[in-house]
């Protein structure tokens, strides 16, 4: 990979080991139909990654359409698009004629870094890029040959373009032609790729091949999927995570005409009542009726007071240490008006992804099928293989479109997927859909956690930070997951301390420790996961340190990161220039803000323009300028960008948090939990790309950290206060 | 159970079912017609936006017994029109969607936008659209859509 680091390395190694227990010897190699399907590698072997065989990625139909698999799940981030444009550009596809197929569960679709079938990382682009090349280039290749022996030529004799192979004397023949006949060639190990000015449209702006169905109601996500004699389920969860059902009234419940059945189902935490239904509507109905004691004995009953005042307290007692380079005890001794002490506060977010959670699962004794929108296929199939008693190859899954995740999609215990198929596993030979309404998903845990972060900045004689001690206080998303053997190290998870304790800001006395305390909440990675709240903690802190020395909130970014962070200067540079003309003219009433954060190897920049109207922040315009190396679908980055900008600002709302009560989550729906309006969106958004032909990184989660700084940044200057915690629940 | 007879996009519908289903549960799941989505179920979010009589409605807290004659529109059949077609061509060049989920309420709304205020300003864009969730936040490109969309429809009209 040319993306490769030492991290992605180590990352791999961890997957790796994860998926080979998985894996079982499997190797799949085909699925396309044979008939028009390339030529199968010697009995199927396993071979290395690289070389996986076209047929599983590239179906040229007689018809002329070119049916291109993407090996991870679509649910916004644009990939459906991007990967196929990698692969038809080297192909020298038609583009008009290019379908895009989400892939089922198969070793062959395996993220070629992460080593199991994921979306996670802002990795979609950044680990296929090579990949989806390479088997472009490898049809192509295939298809040239076929058509050099037909017409006795070299392969060096003919060219192709918009799926078409033509000759010398004139001669051409289309790629449905010459399928057939390449699908015999070998498939080449090695084949050279387009050279940048070669790309016909890698690197244009293309428009989203799955618009139209998803603007006229055709599009089929998981959740309206209807099969012949499909039930439909909804579980009622307890009220603390992990408590046990002790007594079901059910009987009012069961006289709801179309409930099939009601029954305790075992969770991935504590025990559940399952409604099982003809239809959605009875069934939701009929679990409203339900009567449940619950048994929460020896649980810890979470609480939001209650744990902000034992994060405080933690916070203020080093930890264990992530970082320490130079001396931070200066500190100690620096005067007031020398010093900055700032605390933190970031409550439990949840993902709420438009589409309500849901799996489908038919379960027929040796085998079963699974439709579901799933950022982590081949931990989602283990699972429902396991529940099921079944290997995971007698597991079909199929990959859904799904409405948004940001995470929520990929769950290392994969509870989601166990309760559906624990109810599917009672109805043997029917069609089982779980649906979690909005309440389970709201109040059902998998948050992105509470975190609670102390920091003393002590302020040098030149204004820049002289010394940076560091307190982080928050569950550890990956602890007690398959991950952790790779993301925490000694101690800390890195999925914590990312943005701080990787800072780009040449920070020379610098200390930053951790406590990660067990809490009673399942936790989550939160689009972009730690960058959520470091990046914030960081940002403000720099801004407030550049308004104390009197210097340009960009001018004195770029004086304190190191030479070396290339991917936030750029940025920073063209930002500056870009917004030239109206950073420094707002009209009154409205105030700058300034931020730049790198994550996930892309780095950004970002202006905002804020006023407040109605106790509000409202943000007039923001820009962001972008490094993510070649921007594969620069359309698709400009839309991640303005959009994730937006989603970011979930963290903002007034009731942007999900708080506990003695151990009950206290919102239940949109209306407690309640994500950004259009009227809490920037009114408009510009992106400016660094043009770059490095290897593409990820813009999925980068819009995300850098809105939220900038936005209180810019309130600072508005109303002359730093604020420390979100969400922003008054001005 | 009850029968009812419904005008769905210009066609008679008949279902049976519980007087208290939601209109939106009777489109999803009894006739089949799942372009319009479920996403909250408590009249917070719009993606389960109809038109009930020419006007913008949460499907999901309007039981099935209330709608009596009045004509509903879907996403499935905007499109039928010339604001519908208009909305739904303007957000395929806009390139609006992303997950795509809460697109059929935006659309809906936005049609509802267009047919009585021919060019809104930005304070009715948000007024109107005001209600509706984007979780994938892609507002910007939503109003755009809309100011694109009535600029083709008022094209040469004045
Ligand atoms: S589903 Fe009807 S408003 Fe949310
Ligand atoms: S496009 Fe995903 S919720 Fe709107």
């Amino acid at each position: 990979m040319a993306t490769a680091s030492k991290s992605s390395d180590m990352n791999r190694r961890g997957f790796l080991r994860v998926s080979f227990a998985a894996a079982g010897g499997l190797f799949v190699s085909l699925y396309l139909e044979p008939r028009f399907a390339f030529a199968q590698e010697a009995g199927g072997q396993p071979q290395a990654p690289k070389n996986y065989p076209p047929d599983a990625f590239v179906n040229i139909r007689p018809d002329g359409k070119i049916v291109i698999q993407v090996n991870r799940l679509e649910f916004g981030q644009g990939v459906q698009t991007a990967l196929p444009m990698l692969l038809a550009d080297e192909l020298d596809a038609d583009w008009s004629n290019v379908i895009a197929d989400l892939a089922p569960a198969a070793d062959v679709y395996k993220d070629p870094m992460f080593g199991i079938q994921m979306v996670g990382g802002s990795g979609s682009i950044a680990h296929s890029y090579q990949q989806y090349r390479e088997l472009g280039a490898k049809t192509r290749a295939m298809l040239v040959a076929a058509a050099a022996e037909r017409w006795n030529t070299t392969p060096a004799q003919c060219r192709t373009e918009a799926s078409v192979v033509h000759g010398p004397g004139g001669r051409s023949a289309t790629y449905a032609e010459l399928a057939g006949d390449a699908a015999r060639k070998p498939v080449p190990a090695n084949v050279t790729l387009k050279k940048a000015t070669e790309l016909r449209f890698v690197g244009k702006k293309v428009k989203r091949l799955d618009s139209r169905p998803k603007c006229d109601g055709t599009l089929k996500f998981g959740l309206d999927l209807d099969l012949p004699g499909m039930k439909v389920a909804v579980v009622a969860h307890p009220p603390v995570f992990g408590a046990r059902v002790k007594r079901i009234v059910d009987d009012e419940a069961r006289r709801v005409e179309g409930v099939r059945d009601v029954f305790e189902i075992q969770l991935a935490k504590g025990s559940g009542v399952a409604v099982v239904a003809d239809k959605f509507w009875p069934a939701k109905q009929a679990r409203s009726r339900l009567k449940i004691e619950w048994d929460t004995t020896g649980l810890d009953k979470a609480d939001s007071a209650e744990l902000w005042t034992r994060y405080k307290q933690l916070g203020s007692t080093p930890g264990t240490v992530a970082v320490s380079n130079g001396d931070v005890k200066t500190l100690d001794q620096l005067p007031g008006d020398k010093r900055i002490v700032a605390e933190f506060e970031f409550p439990f977010l949840a993902h709420a992804p438009m589409e309500p959670l849901n799996t489908t699962i038919r379960f027929d004794g040796d085998r079963a099928e699974v439709w579901a929108g799933s950022q982590f296929q081949t931990v989602d199939q283990m699972a429902i293989a396991e529940v099921l008693g079944l290997k995971p190859e007698q597991v079909t899954f199929h990959t859904e479109m799904a409405g948004g995740g940001f995470g929520r999609r990929a769950v290392a215990d994969s509870h989601v997927q166990r309760e559906a198929a624990t109810i599917a596993k009672r109805l043997r030979g029917t069609p089982l859909k779980l649906v979690w309404t909005r309440e389970d998903d709201v109040q059902g845990g998998y948050y992105r956690p509470m975190h609670f972060h102390r920091v003393e900045v002590g302020i040098g004689a030149d204004g820049l930070p002289a010394a940076w001690r560091h307190v982080i206080v928050g569950q550890s998303i990956t602890a007690d997951t398959p991950f952790a053997a790779f993301v925490v190290k000694n101690g800390v998870d890195s999925t914590m301390t990312e943005g701080v304790a990787d800072t780009h800001y040449n920070l020379k006395n610098h200390h930053v420790s951790v406590h990660h305390p067990k809490v009673n909440v399942p936790v989550l990675w939160w689009r972009s996961v730690g960058h959520t709240h470091t990046a914030f903690v960081m940002e403000t802190l720099i801004d407030e340190l550049a308004m104390r020395a009197r210097v340009d909130p960009i001018a004195y970014r770029r004086r304190l990161l190191k030479p070396e962070a290339k991917k936030l200067l750029r940025p920073l540079e063209l930002l500056d220039t870009a917004t030239a003309r109206w950073r420094n003219r707002l009209p009154k009433g409205h105030a700058l803000g300034i931020s730049c954060h790198e994550s996930f190897g892309t780095g950004v920049a970002c202006a905002v323009d804020v006023s407040i109207e109605n106790k509000r922040p409202r943000v007039h315009r923001a820009a962001v300028a972008v490094d993510c190396g070649l921007a594969v679908n620069p359309l698709s980055v400009e839309s991640q960008f303005q959009a994730g900008l937006g989603f970011g600002l979930s963290q903002m709302m007034a009731k942007g948090a999900i708080t506990l009560k003695d151990g009950v989550v206290e919102q239940r729906n949109f209306d407690g939990f309640v994500p950004p309006y259009i009227i809490d969106a920037p009114m408009a958004v510009d992106v400016h790309i660094v043009p770059s032909t490095e290897a593409p990184t990820g813009c999925g989660e980068p819009p995300v950290p850098v809105i939220s700084p900038a936005v209180a940044n810019a309130l600072a200057r508005l109303t002359g206060k730093r604020y420390r915690s979100l969400p922003l629940v008054s001005l | 159970m009850a029968t009812y007879q419904l005008n769905i996009n210009g066609q008679r519908k008949e279902v049976n079912v519980d007087p208290s289903t939601p209109l939106l549960w009777v489109l999803r799941e009894d006739l089949k017609m799942t372009g319009t989505k479920f996403g909250c179920g408590i009249s917070a979010c719009g993606a389960c936006t109809v038109h009930v009589a020419g006007v913008a409605t949460r499907s999901c807290i309007v039981p099935v017994s209330h709608i009596g004659e009045r004509a509903i529109v879907t996403i499935e059949g905007i499109g039928q029109d010339t604001v519908g077609r208009a909305v739904q061509d303007a957000w395929v060049d806009t390139d609006v969607v992303q997950c795509g989920y809460c697109q059929s309420g935006q659309i809906m709304a936005a049609v509802a936008l267009l047919k009585h205020t021919p060019k809104p300003t930005d304070a009715n864009i948000d007024e109107s659209m005001g209600g509706n969730i984007c979780r994938c936040a892609t507002y910007v490109r939503i109003r755009e859509a809309i100011k694109n969309a009535a600029a083709e429809l008022t094209k040469g009209g004045e």
